[in-house]
């Protein structure tokens, strides 16, 4: 495989790994409060912070690794990228630095304070928002280059239909990853009330995300038609990504294996994502950088995906770790141990 | 103000603020790790409540640390982004490993964290502070090697402006790597020592008497004076390295003009910044060249030899002298509080020494800073010393104002709330308090 591809396929893989990490994150987030909100928090806050205090430092690290890795691979995107996005860049990292911060001051630090629980749950939903807004600029339409100057043009993407679809997309996708995941945890904790909660969420939250991708299919043939044709190629992967969303809903509904339900889940995402990811090569920025004008010289190239293989024998085994410990750990999720 | 002030101004204010935290969390991991096992070891419950206490402040500057360390990873592409299209193709392997050594803390914190009495040897759980240590110590060392490729650049060749004939690991060991590293490291588990001893100073000097206090500040002391002279020392080394490789950088900072030998050392005192005349200095014969070269007539390299366009800012002398000034000054407390404790007539932990303590703390973390200005601004204006200025590399973005104001509103709000968490952490629940509810009574 050339090494632009290796790389992209990589880098891939590692986006996908955060947009399910981090949604489930960012969605607990806005359940948690919002439960608060109507009054049932001692029913589901237990059940998040078991889940989420161990791993949200590991949440932030996928992106991080991301955006190292796409600079790496491909340093031609920094240039343009880092150039046009300093705002709504600067915007979501101010965004997530609360998140972060506000977390663990709230769950370690002090008691639980309704401040930090609300600054928690808003940029739970603002901070998909914001960082959706790389997709849509990806497309192309946003920016304006003459020679070395790159200029961002925030009004295009204010009022582009296709901006706002994406951010629905993204909003919506979040709350329905984070409540299906949910829904599974509180069942492995034997949590019937809280299960029964998340689950009705869950059942409504499927409804926008389905709509809401319709809308991008639509926005996206009047903003890149070439992409759209493209999108038309690999129709089987969307087509798989709607079964899996079917089987989702279909067991949560019958109340069944809610585990095969996220799994479900993650393929239907699995399959949306790779799908929009493989239509969109070989640009990653419309019309002005492809895979092969971008990516970095061989030798580095090589260094990167030789420390990635090794990085990975070392991660895999910690991560599992992690999870037989905190997620498949039976007595620590029902709260036994400590 | 243009974008490259804006650009310049932005970098500082990040960078300073996350040198505390990262600096926090690359030491505290080897106190937690000593203390569990010294705890363990002796079965004395103080040193494992240490070790407890010490996680829990230490997981609110950690989550400082990573949100801040993920701000100034973005925005070198956003306020750099020519420095960063080009460090992409060179340097970007140990930035990439970085991200692996963070992946590595992040997990087993996690499990650190939640696993306090899950297993029945107790030494398992000791062994998971090892790659906590490692984690930490190696994105320090791997951000430390992307650091000193900008003062040393090499590894590739410039033709044409075309790259050609790269070598991702020579660019990374590269001549200012081992000094850089090795001193970066040592700096920062003093600054852990001291910072943590400290905290004991603070609750001792109003008037809680308890053996915890006095065993952490032990603890901590007798590593603080192994580290304050293993950083002197390897101080010394950098600036060795200064001398050979960077010799502008040493020269800005002990204000040292025409290339000869038995070259003076300045401490201290004025400048005329048109005469480059030296006031009110204190001035010792020959001991630059000693510094330098380890000779008293070794030859030191002067900024005449540069061009004037090229001086850094002649300033870095006072941060030179600060950061030197302030190294003698903690290993001069911890050997004093040592010494004080071999002999039996006297208290080592009487008012004078605990106070000394206690500002070795805030004084260590200003060392660093301190440390990474002198570093940082004497490489100007180069951001890689000999290939690209820093005014090549900003972003021609003209909104980098706006960007600068809404982060130091940031770093403000991050800043003191985080204070005030760990300040009620500490004071809510003092180590009395913890002990009596753990029952533990010695
Ligand atoms: C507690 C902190 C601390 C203390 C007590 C000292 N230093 Fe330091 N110093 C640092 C913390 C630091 C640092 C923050 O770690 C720096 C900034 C960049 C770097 O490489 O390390 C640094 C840089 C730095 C440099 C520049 C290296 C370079 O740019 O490559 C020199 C020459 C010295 N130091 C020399 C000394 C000497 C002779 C000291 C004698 C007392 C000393 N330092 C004490
Ligand atoms: C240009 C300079 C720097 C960059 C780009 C940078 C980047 C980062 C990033 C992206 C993170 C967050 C990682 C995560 O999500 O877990 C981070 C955290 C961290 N950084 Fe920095 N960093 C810089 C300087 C430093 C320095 C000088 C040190 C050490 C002396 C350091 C040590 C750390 C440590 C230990 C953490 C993890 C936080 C913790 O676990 O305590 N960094 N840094
Ligand atoms: C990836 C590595 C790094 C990059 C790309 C980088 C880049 C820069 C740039 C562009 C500047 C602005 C120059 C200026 O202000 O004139 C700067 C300054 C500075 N950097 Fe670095 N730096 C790196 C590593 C570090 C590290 C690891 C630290 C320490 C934590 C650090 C500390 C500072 C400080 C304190 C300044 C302010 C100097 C000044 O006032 O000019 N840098 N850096």
């Amino acid at each position: 495989m050339p090494i632009e591809q290796l790389g992209i396929a990589v880098l891939w893989i590692f986006l996908y790994g955060y947009l399910i990490v981090a949604s489930i994150d960012f969605g607990a987030g806005f359940y948690a409060y919002y439960g608060k909100v109507i009054g049932i928090d001692t029913v589901i806050s237990p059940i998040i912070s078991r889940y989420l205090s161990p791993v949200w430092e590991v949440t932030n690290v996928f992106l991080v690794f991301f955006f190292v890795g796409i600079v790496g691979f491909f340093p031609e995107t920094a240039f343009y990228y880092g150039t046009a996005l300093l705002i709504p860049g600067s915007i979501a990292l101010v965004l997530l630095a609360i998140r972060g911060s506000f977390y663990a001051f709230a769950n370690y630090g002090a008691k639980k304070n309704n401040i930090y629980l609300l600054a928690y749950g808003a940029t739970g939903l603002f901070i998909p928002a914001a960082l959706s807004t790389v997709f849509t600029i990806s497309e192309g339409g946003f920016l304006s280059v003459h020679g070395n100057s790159v200029v961002f043009l925030p009004a295009e993407l204010f009022f582009s239909t296709y901006s706002w679809a994406v951010v629905l997309l993204a909003i919506s996708s979040v709350l329905f990853i984070s409540s299906t995941f949910l829904t599974y945890y509180a069942a492995r904790a034997e949590d019937n009330r809280a299960l029964e909660w998340l689950r009705s969420i869950s059942l409504w939250a499927g409804v926008p995300t389905i709509i809401s991708s319709l809308f991008v299919f639509i926005a996206l043939r009047n903003h890149n038609r070439e992409h759209f044709q493209k999108t038309l190629d690999v129709w089987w992967m969307f087509g798989l990504s709607l079964v899996s969303f079917t089987i989702a809903i279909w067991l949560i509904g019958r109340r069944k294996n809610y585990g095969s339900a996220y799994i479900a889940v993650m393929l239907q995402f699995l399959f949306a994502f790779f799908g929009y990811g493989i239509s969109h090569l070989p640009y990653l920025l419309y019309p002005y950088l492809t895979l092969s004008s971008s990516v970095t010289n061989l030798v580095m190239g090589r260094a990167l995906v030789i420390s990635f293989v090794a990085g990975l024998l070392l991660l895999i085994p910690a991560l599992v770790l992690l999870l037989r410990l905190f997620l498949f750990n039976t007595k620590y999720v029902k709260g036994e141990t400590r | 103000m243009n974008s490259l002030e804006w650009s310049r101004g932005l970098t500082e204010m990040t960078l300073a603020f996350h040198i505390v935290f990262a600096t926090v969390g690359v030491g505290i991991p080897i106190f937690i790790s000593l203390a569990e096992w010294i705890g363990i070891r002796k079965k004395d419950p103080h040193y494992l409540l240490m070790a407890r206490r010490w996680t829990r402040g230490f997981i609110i500057t950690v989550a400082v640390g990573v949100v801040t360390g993920t701000c100034i990873g973005l925005q070198l592409s956003l306020l750099w982004p020519a420095f960063m299209r080009f460090a992409g193709n060179v340097i970007s392997l140990p930035l990439f490993l970085e991200t692996f050594a963070f992946f590595f803390e992040a997990i087993f914190l996690g499990i650190y964290m939640y696993t306090w009495n899950r297993f029945s040897n107790p030494y398992l759980h000791w062994l998971l502070t090892i790659p906590i240590i490692i984690g930490s110590s190696a994105s320090a060392l791997f951000i430390t090697m992307v650091n000193a490729f900008m003062n040393t650049p090499q590894g590739f060749t410039l033709q044409n402006g075309q790259l050609t004939h790269l070598d991702p690991l020579s660019a990374m060991f590269n001549p200012a790597t081992p000094s850089k590293v090795a001193h970066v490291l040592s700096s920062a588990y003093l600054t852990a020592a001291f910072l943590l001893a400290m905290i004991a100073a603070f609750s001792m000097l109003r008037g809680r008497e308890n053996d915890y206090y006095k065993k952490s500040i032990r603890l901590n002391m007798i590593a603080g004076v192994i580290l304050a002279a293993a950083t002197i020392w390897i101080g010394d080394l950098s600036a060795i390295f200064l001398a050979e490789e960077q010799p502008e950088k040493l020269a800005a900072a002990e204000w040292h003009f025409d290339t000869g030998n038995r070259v003076p050392l300045f401490i201290g005192g004025r400048l005329n910044p048109d005469t480059l005349e030296i006031t009110g200095a204190l001035k010792i014969p020959s001991a630059l060249s000693l510094l330098a070269k380890h000779n008293p007539n070794g030859t030191v390299i002067g900024l005449n030899d540069f061009p004037k366009e090229e001086w850094p800012p002649l300033y870095v002398h006072y941060l030179f002298d600060g950061m030197v000034g302030l190294g003698f000054y903690l290993f001069g407390t911890s050997l004093l509080f040592i010494f004080m404790t071999r002999i039996k007539r006297w208290n080592a932990y009487n008012r004078w020494i605990i106070g000394a303590i206690l500002a070795g703390g805030p004084f260590s973390m200003l060392a660093i800073e301190l440390g990474w200005f002198y570093a940082e601004v004497g490489r100007q204006p180069w951001i890689l010393r000999g290939y690209m200025r820093v005014s090549e590399a900003a972003t021609t973005n003209p909104d980098v104002g706006i960007t600068f104001w809404l982060f130091a509103a940031l770093y403000l709000l991050l800043g003191l709330v985080s204070l005030l968490v760990l300040i009620r952490l500490f004071r809510k629940k003092p180590a009395e308090m913890e002990l009596e509810e753990r029952r533990i009574i010695l």
